[in-house]
């Protein structure tokens, strides 16, 4: 099988760079564009919930966070598995750049799930929830990835061994999954993806989509700017590095 | 004999011929298992609901500890990299190793954790349960510690690093032992949390040694 030109080209530090420039101020735009309407939707237009009143707005930000969090970590694995199984260096530094952003979106899961679970459930940290475990324990297997890579001084070194624990990880995503929903359940079931369609009115329904997809393309535009400088700073003495600094400074 | 038998039987007696180091996990456990009734208040029946967590996860700390044995010794003395050369898979010798090395580090604590639980005031007929899902937690967790110290090998102090990776990986196997011992203290059916421990060591016997052999070959170079 022949595979097309700009595939190869992905492999390719200063072709991706150069992408990535191109594309990151459309994704940033369009992101950020999103987020502002659909926050401003969300927390000001979308009708009060007959039953948790204003509180329920909180679902305008943090399921999307959760859900980019668990995303990084897919993306992560899926760039680690291919730089590990075929040696591109590339994937290797996407699958760093992708570690950060999803450990601070799982953090920042856990911190709007506390600040809706106080008025809520009348408790910032409930222990007995499944998805705050799960949460939780995402957290701790971004930081582990984090941590075992920082541990290392080779870089080529790190790059494959961490890769292994992401895919491990990834694998073990589901099973600690299902084994903290099955645990104990105090926690809201799905709202959007269950049978029978969404359980949403339509007109909290749109902003809360237009929320899901400007953190999307927001965690994409952030994980270009990263992996253009995880490129420089692996490519650091190449010459078309040298050439684009001269060309920016004329 | 085949490879994997020779690889077993060398690893156990190198196991048994220092034997004081198999002793330290178990003594770690002890003196875990100890310090939580001296931090708690002492009236038995505290003790017996909070006895199944403490005495699954002082388990699980202390088979961290014996992570040293599994590889880095062989690695330090260049027999791990005779291995990898030798045309055997990896794989089956990451198996080999890591049976060798849960008999003589799991294998204790599935005895010394029952008996533990005596003092804690767990009923005898609760015993049987802890101990079966103790053995069926053994070749996950035998694997997920085998991961952790395939992944830190190349690291000079790969200990503190190693709790970091492999108990956010454990969650699963905690909730459905002490699941199970919970269900067996009330006499109620702990068929499905076994079952389960089960099923997640028959997919970490088999997809784990992959992963494992991997790793040590990376980290080998």
């Amino acid at each position: 099988m022949k595979l097309p030109r700009w595939f190869h080209l992905l492999g390719s530090p200063p072709h991706v760079y150069r992408l990535a420039e191109r594309l990151s101020p459309w994704l940033g735009g369009l992101g950020c564009a999103l987020l502002a309407v659909g926050t401003v939707w969300g927390l000001g237009i979308a009708p009060t919930d007959y039953q948790q009143g204003e509180s329920y707005r909180i679902i305008y930000i943090h399921p999307q966070t959760a859900y980019v969090g668990m995303m990084a970590y897919v993306v992560m694995a899926v760039a680690a598995a291919v730089g590990y199984v075929w040696r591109v260096k590339l994937a290797h530094a996407a699958a760093v750049s992708a570690a950060p952003i999803g450990a601070w979106f799982t953090f920042c899961a856990l911190c709007t799930g506390a600040l809706w679970g106080r008025p809520t459930w009348g408790t910032y940290w409930q222990w007995g929830d499944p998805r705050i475990m799960f949460e939780a324990l995402l957290l701790f297997l971004f930081l582990g990835y984090l941590a075992l890579r920082g541990a290392f001084d080779d870089r080529d070194k790190a790059d494959r061994v961490t890769a292994i624990l992401a895919v491990v990880g990834v694998v073990n995503i589901p099973i600690i999954h299902y084994s903290v929903e099955w645990w104990n359940s105090l926690h809201q079931t799905s709202t959007i993806l269950r049978e029978g369609g969404p359980a949403m009115t339509t007109d909290m329904l749109i902003p809360f989509l237009i929320m899901v997809a400007g953190f999307t393309l927001t965690f994409y535009w952030l994980l270009l700017r990263r992996l253009q400088a995880e490129i420089l700073e692996r490519e650091g003495s190449a010459r078309w590095i040298r050439e684009l600094v001269a060309e920016g400074a004329r | 004999m085949s490879a994997f038998n020779v690889v077993f039987v060398r690893d156990l007696r190198v196991a048994f011929r220092r034997w004081s180091e198999l002793g330290y996990p178990l003594i770690f456990f002890i003196i875990v298992a100890t310090m939580f009734p001296l931090a708690l208040s002492p009236t038995t029946s505290q003790l017996r609901e909070v006895g199944t967590g403490v005495l699954w996860v002082a388990a699980f700390l202390s088979s961290l500890l014996a992570v040293d044995g599994l590889f880095r010794s062989d690695a330090d003395d260049g027999s791990l990299e005779q291995l990898l050369l030798s045309p055997v898979p990896m794989t089956l010798t990451v198996l080999a190793k890591l049976a060798a090395h849960a008999l003589v580090t799991l294998l204790p604590l599935v005895v010394l954790v029952p008996v533990t639980a005596l003092s804690y005031n767990m009923p005898l007929s609760a015993l049987p349960t802890l101990a079966l899902a103790l053995l069926l937690a053994a070749p996950t967790l035998s694997v997920l510690v085998g991961v952790g110290a395939a992944l830190t090998l190349s690291l000079r102090r790969g200990g503190s690093i190693v709790g970091l990776l492999v108990l956010p990986l454990t969650g699963p196997l905690l909730i459905f032992g002490t699941r199970a011992t919970d269900l067996g203290l009330n006499g109620e059916s702990t068929a499905a949390p076994l079952l389960l421990l089960a099923a997640l060591a028959v997919l970490a016997v088999s997809l784990g040694p992959l992963a494992i052999a991997a790793a040590v070959k990376v980290g080998l170079e």
